[in-house]
C-alpha cells in the first residue's frame, strides 16, 4: 500500500444507450423520405393521413394501406418565426406550418422559407425542398418553399 | 362515490428564478403552511402524491429526493406523476375512492430557469416526425391563434384583452409573478413576437410550487369548516399528432366537462390553465363559460405558470374561494401537451 491518497475517478455521460425500430409505418414513411416520397396511410373512414400512423387515433384500429402523396401541399395555418431559437431548423426567419400533401385529408408540422411573413398566406401552394444528402429521416424533407 | 374535498391549500410566491434554494429546499415551507392549514403532520396523511418532471432537473427519479421536503419517516404511502399536480391529485383523489385512508397530501414543483425550457417542452412531442425540428411552444401555440382568427372566431383584439385583464387581475394577487395594468390598445400597438402572437400573449417562465390537502367524507367536516367538496372531476386526451386535431375547439376539455357535471349549476369562479391568451377563450367556449365575468382572478397562468404545477394552482385558487366563503361553486382546469391536447376539469363545491 502506497501513502499516498488514491483518488478515484469514472467518466459520467448522460445518455439514453439504446435505439428503436421504427417498424412497418414509420418505417415506410422514413425510407420513402430518403427517395423523395411522400407516404401517407387511409383511416378508418378514408382519410389520408400525413404522417402515417399505425392506428387509427379515433377508432383504435390497425392501419395498413399505405398511399403515396404530395408532392405538393397547402399551408392549413402558420406562425412566422422573427427571431429563431439555436436548435430551429432555419437560422433565418421562417414559418411553422401544417403543410396538406396533394391526396392526404391532414396536415402535419414543417418549415416553410419563404422569406417573409407577407409572402405567406393560408392556403398557399407550397412544394417540397429535399436535403441533398438523405438517410431516412424527418430531415430528408429539408423544408418547403412557395410555390409560385 | 367517497366525498373528497380540498381542505388546505398553499403556494410558493411565484417568481422568474428561484437561483438560491434547491427544490426540497423550495418545497419545505410550502408542505409545512399547507399541513398547518389542515391542522395535520405527516403522521396524519394516509398518501402523498407528487407531480414534477425529470426533464428540468436532468436526473432520473428527480422527485424520490425532493421527497425529503416531506419528511418521509416513518416510512409513507407515497406515488408520484411525471405531469401536472393537477393529475397528482386525481391519482390520490382516486386513491381516496378506495376508502382505506382518509386524507392525502398532493405537491408539484419546478424550477425551470437552469434549463432551456423551450427545448425542454419539445422533448414531448413525437419522437420521429416533430422533436427532431425542436419547435417551441410559442410557434404551436401561435399555429392555434392563427387558425381561431381565420375561423372567424377571435381576434388580435381578443387576445390582448385576456393578456390584459389577466396580468391587471393579478395586481390583487401577491404570489403573482406577473402583474401591471396597460390597456389592449397599447398591447396591440406591440410587435409579434411569432406572429400572430404577441409577447404579452405569452405566459412568463417561472419557477413556483405549490401543494393541497384533501380528506374525505366525515374527516374532512371535521378538520375543515368548509371544505370544498370535488363535485366532478374527469380528464381527458386528444391524439398526439396536430393534423389530426380541429385546434379551434377543445374536444377533451368539452367531453370532461360534461363528465363533471360543469353545466349542472351556475358558476361563481373559473380558474382555467390557459398558458396563452387564446386558449382561455378555447376553454372558455368548451365549458360553456363564454361570457362568464369571473374567470382566472388571480390572474391565471399568463401571471405565472410554473411547469407541472400550474394546472393544480387552478385548483387551489378556487379551492381557497370556496373556503373562504367568497364562492360557492367553482370550476378548475389543468391542460398538459402542445396546444391543450390534454384537459382535466374539476367542479369544487361548499356546502351551507
Amino acid at each position: 500500500m502506497s501513502d499516498d491518497p488514491v483518488v478515484l475517478s469514472a467518466p459520467l455521460i448522460i445518455e439514453y444507450p439504446f435505439s428503436r425500430t421504427t417498424g412497418p409505418v414509420i418505417g415506410a414513411f422514413l425510407t420513402g423520405l430518403r427517395e423523395k416520397v411522400l407516404l401517407g396511410i387511409k383511416g378508418s373512414d378514408g382519410t389520408v393521413i400525413v404522417p402515417p400512423t399505425e392506428y387509427d387515433s379515433f377508432t383504435g384500429d390497425d392501419l395498413t394501406e399505405l398511399v403515396e402523396v404530395g408532392p405538393g401541399g397547402e399551408v392549413l395555418t402558420w406562425a412566422w418565426v422573427r427571431e429563431p431559437m439555436a436548435k430551429h431548423p432555419l437560422s433565418h426567419p421562417f414559418a411553422w406550418a401544417l403543410v396538406k400533401p396533394d391526396g392526404a385529408d391532414v396536415g402535419f408540422l414543417q418549415v416553410v422559407d419563404a422569406g417573409s411573413p407577407e409572402a405567406m398566406a393560408t392556403g398557399m401552394r407550397v412544394r417540397p425542398r429535399w436535403a441533398a444528402e438523405r438517410e431516412g429521416s424527418i430531415h430528408d424533407l429539408a423544408c418547403w418553399e412557395p410555390d409560385v | 362515490m367517497i366525498d373528497v374535498a380540498v381542505i388546505a391549500f398553499a403556494q410558493m410566491p411565484n417568481v422568474r428564478a428561484e437561483t438560491v434554494r434547491n427544490e426540497v429546499e423550495m418545497l419545505m415551507p410550502v408542505i409545512a403552511d399547507v399541513r398547518a392549514k389542515a391542522g395535520l403532520t405527516q403522521a396524519d396523511i394516509g398518501f402523498t402524491c407528487s407531480g414534477s418532471t425529470d426533464y428540468l432537473s436532468g436526473q432520473a427519479f428527480s422527485f424520490v429526493s425532493t421527497l425529503d421536503g416531506v419528511a418521509p419517516w416513518p416510512p409513507i404511502q407515497e406515488s408520484h406523476v411525471e405531469m401536472d399536480g393537477a393529475w397528482a391529485l386525481y391519482e390520490a383523489w382516486v386513491k381516496l375512492q378506495l376508502g382505506d385512508v382518509e386524507t392525502a397530501l398532493v405537491y408539484c414543483y419546478s424550477k425551470s430557469a437552469p434549463g432551456p425550457l423551450h427545448e425542454v417542452l419539445s422533448r414531448q412531442l413525437d419522437p420521429y416526425h416533430v422533436a427532431p425540428l425542436w419547435p417551441d411552444a410559442i410557434s404551436l401555440a401561435a399555429l392555434q391563434a392563427r387558425m381561431l382568427v381565420e375561423a372567424g372566431k377571435a381576434t388580435e383584439a381578443d387576445f390582448a384583452e385576456v393578456a390584459s385583464r389577466s396580468r391587471r387581475n393579478a395586481l390583487t394577487n401577491p404570489n403573482a409573478q406577473l402583474a401591471w395594468d396597460t390597456a389592449v390598445a397599447d398591447l396591440l400597438a406591440e410587435p409579434c413576437l411569432v406572429d400572430p402572437l404577441r409577447r404579452s400573449d405569452c405566459p412568463p417562465i417561472t419557477d413556483g410550487a405549490c401543494a393541497v390537502i384533501l380528506a374525505s367524507g366525515d374527516r374532512a367536516r371535521a378538520l375543515r369548516q368548509r371544505p370544498a367538496w370535488i363535485r366532478g372531476i374527469d380528464h381527458r386526451i386528444e391524439p398526439m399528432a396536430l393534423g389530426l386535431r380541429d385546434l379551434t375547439v377543445s374536444h377533451s376539455t368539452r367531453t370532461a366537462a360534461e363528465r363533471a357535471g360543469v353545466g349542472n349549476a351556475p358558476v361563481d369562479v373559473a380558474e382555467l390553465h390557459a398558458p396563452f391568451a387564446p386558449q382561455e377563450l378555447i376553454l372558455r367556449e368548451s365549458l360553456g363559460l363564454a361570457d362568464h365575468a369571473n374567470v382566472n382572478p388571480s390572474g391565471g397562468p399568463l401571471a405565472a405558470n410554473p411547469v407541472m404545477v400550474a394546472g393544480l394552482t387552478r385548483i387551489g385558487e378556487v379551492a381557497q374561494r370556496i373556503m373562504d366563503g367568497t364562492a360557492t361553486r367553482g370550476v378548475a382546469h389543468a391542460t398538459s401537451g402542445p396546444c391543450l391536447q390534454q384537459n382535466l376539469v374539476a367542479v369544487l363545491e361548499g356546502e351551507d
